[in-house]
């Protein structure tokens, strides 16, 4: 699947501004972005519901733009799943192959193949109203995937699931795609459900796909402040590049009240002003300023990678904590420690001094 | 005990049973025409005149079954008339933007801010031999003789579904408004074309709009007084006519009465048919 410098206008309003992207055969894909970013645009796009006001889109070479929806290659599964609700399940189903005008012998198959699949195999006579939320998941599922589509596309599978049900759902979704082998291409705010799923993901803004990646490298190498922000929680320091080597640089970070040293070189202008990212679980919380792990500490235990602060907050989440400090400069900062010993009667508490610090390796720099 | 009852009972149970009552006494002379069914002595219940004859004189005169088949005729090509006429323009004001919907749901209701009986009569002045239409078709020059369309079935038809369309449009259109156009999508995704959405998706969850709308004009239309007796054939009358003439014209409250409650035994079929599907939407949607 090719989308090539693919635009939207909606108006005045441009939904999606000029996106490129490839999807390879057998990938799941997920598109993340916040509501209004574009992604369902595109997907429908994809879907042939919108036609691109410039740009093409292509399935397995094919140019997709004269073709209507009924022709495509694609199947979508729908946030509401949009199941026919005066059909049964078996019906459902059955509805798109006999659009195929396959034999009633061959539909029969195919529907008792997938819903074996899916697990409903023992629902066919029910109506979509006496199914249960995860059921009519798996109903839409195997409506769309029966016509071994090229291409199925996903938008929200699993938002109106509870949270258990969605956990377990997303690894069988992945099971039935790498049975079928059938491209996925999955649209989502839930960057949990993207992270888990994807075997590569865009995040999408403002119309434009920021970055793609696998999710370890949106996750660890998010390459602006926003993708560094919408994924997972983050800290991020404004400061001025005061040292720009190849192997290191250093960065004097104003509001944090100290020097932030990063053992990798950038790509940046000399007092060009940059952002420093650390992630709350690469922080490091202690009662006494840590031994010296890169540059070189002040003795009142300010210096670089370290900050001293108070504990603001404390919110217990069962498996980890999250800290909020306050630094001698005003910025909070958030951390997250895993609760590995059940008592732990010396935990930092409320209103203690600490220093906070970490690893060079741990932030990342970024110059938007 | 609700007002839904009480209003029941005294608009409808009460004056269906005095009809009722009526329909099986005997007609005389008198004020009021008929002759009691109950004869009471001293407070004595000492007679009752049950009198069938109302019912067995329905049937062997064939000017009654006649109009009963007739009204039942004219009622059900009306109806599909108004359906046919109906959905499209329903279906239309449904998928159009939110403030065109408004303008165009108030055109259909429009009609009614004028009299009933003003508007049939204007389809007279319209439809004459040499009214509107006949003298603008003899000017251009395609006919030259007046067609005849008063006091034929196309006039009453004229009437009817004029009439009653709206109330054909009002009840498609509250349902179709309601339907889930993704659903429609994803009948596309699936492959279907458009005719095929339509027939497979969109029609039968319509179905009870269609019937809701169908009843609402059937059912009036069958016992329709004023349009057939305006623009009607006079060689064929339809129940309505008859059930006011027995009443006013000939004074014969019993026939009259036994004529009306023939007349709601053939409604009640549909009716139960209407109840029958309300219940299994309503099911439907639990």
């Amino acid at each position: 699947m090719r989308i090539e410098n693919v635009t939207k206008r909606f108006g005045d309003f441009v939904a999606v501004n000029d996106v490129s992207l490839n999807v390879s055969r057998g990938e799941i894909f997920c598109l993340l972005g916040g509501s209004g970013s574009g992604k369902t645009t595109l997907l429908r796009m994809l879907a042939g519901f919108e036609t691109p006001t410039s740009g093409k889109i292509y399935i397995d070479g094919q140019d997709m733009s004269e073709i209507a929806p009924y022709d495509r290659p694609v199947n979508m599964m729908f946030q509401s799943y949009a199941l026919f609700p005066h059909m049964t399940v078996e019906k459902n189903v059955a509805f798109g192959l006999e659009q195929e005008h396959l034999g009633r012998d061959e539909i029969r198959r195919r529907v008792g193949e997938i819903l074996d699949i899916v697990k409903m195999g023992q629902f066919l006579t029910r109506k979509p109203h006496q199914l249960s939320g995860g059921q009519r998941q798996r109903v839409a599922l195997a409506r769309a995937l029966v016509k071994r589509p090229k291409l199925l596309l996903l938008d929200e599978p699993l938002a109106a699931l509870d949270r258990k049900l969605r956990e377990h759902t997303q690894f069988e979704l992945i099971n039935i795609q790498e049975q079928l082998g059938v491209t996925f291409i999955v649209v989502t705010h839930d960057q949990e459900e993207a992270m888990t799923l994807s075997s590569r993901m865009g995040v999408m803004d403002h119309g434009q796909i920021v970055q793609v990646g696998t999710p370890t490298d949106i996750y660890e190498f998010p390459a602006t402040r926003f993708v560094a922000d919408f994924i997972g929680s983050v800290n991020m320091f404004e400061g001025k590049l005061i040292e720009d080597e190849p192997d290191y640089v250093r960065i004097r970070c104003e509001e944090l009240g100290a020097v932030v040293y990063v053992n990798h070189g950038i790509s940046s202008a000399p007092d060009a002003t940059v952002w420093v990212a650390v992630r709350p679980e690469k922080i490091n919380l202690t009662r006494e300023p840590p031994p010296v792990a890169s540059g070189v500490h002040q003795p009142d235990g300010a210096g670089e990678n370290v900050v001293r602060g108070v504990v603001k907050e404390i919110a217990y989440m069962g498996d980890m904590s999250i800290y909020l400090v306050k630094t001698e400069s005003g910025r909070t900062i958030r951390v997250t420690i895993p609760n590995v010993a059940r008592h732990a009667d010396d935990r930092i508490t409320w209103d203690e001094t600490v220093y906070v610090s970490w690893h060079a390796a741990s932030p990342v720099v970024l110059t938007r | 005990m609700g007002i839904p009852t009480l209003w029941l009972i005294v608009l409808f149970l009460i004056p269906f049973v005095i009809v009722f009552k009526i329909s099986f006494s005997e007609v005389r002379l008198a004020m009021p025409p008929y002759a009691p069914l109950f004869e009471w002595l001293n407070g004595k219940l000492v007679a009752v005149k049950l009198n069938f004859g109302n019912y067995s004189f329905l049937f062997t005169d064939a000017l009654y079954v006649s109009s009963y088949l007739y009204s039942l005729k004219v009622a059900a090509v009306s109806t599909v008339l108004c359906l046919l006429l109906g959905y499209p323009m329903a279906y239309a004001i449904a998928r159009s933007g939110p403030t065109s919907r408004n303008v165009l749901l108030m055109l259909i209701v429009l009609p009614f801010w004028t009299s009933f009986l003003l508007r049939v009569y204007a389809w007279i002045g319209l439809l004459k031999s040499n009214g509107v239409i006949n003298n603008v078709l003899m000017s251009i020059g395609v006919i030259h003789e007046p067609i005849t369309m008063l006091q034929t079935d196309f006039s009453v038809y004229i009437g009817i579904v004029y009439s009653y369309l709206p109330f054909m449009i009002l009840p498609l259109y509250s349902n179709l408004e309601k339907h889930d156009l993704t659903l429609i999508e994803a009948a596309a995704d699936l492959g279907a074309r458009p005719f095929t959405i339509f027939r497979r998706i969109t029609l039968p969850q319509s179905m009870p709009g269609i019937i809701a709308g169908s009843l609402l004009v059937f059912i009036p239309a069958v016992g329709e007084y004023v349009i057939p007796s305006l623009l009607g054939r006079t060689d064929q009358l339809m129940i309505g006519r008859v059930l006011s003439d027995e009443f006013f014209e000939n004074r014969d409250w019993p026939v009259a009465s036994s004529v009306a409650i023939l007349m709601l035994a053939l409604l009640v079929v549909p009716i139960m048919l209407f109840q029958h599907f309300e219940k299994r939407t309503l099911e439907a949607r639990k």
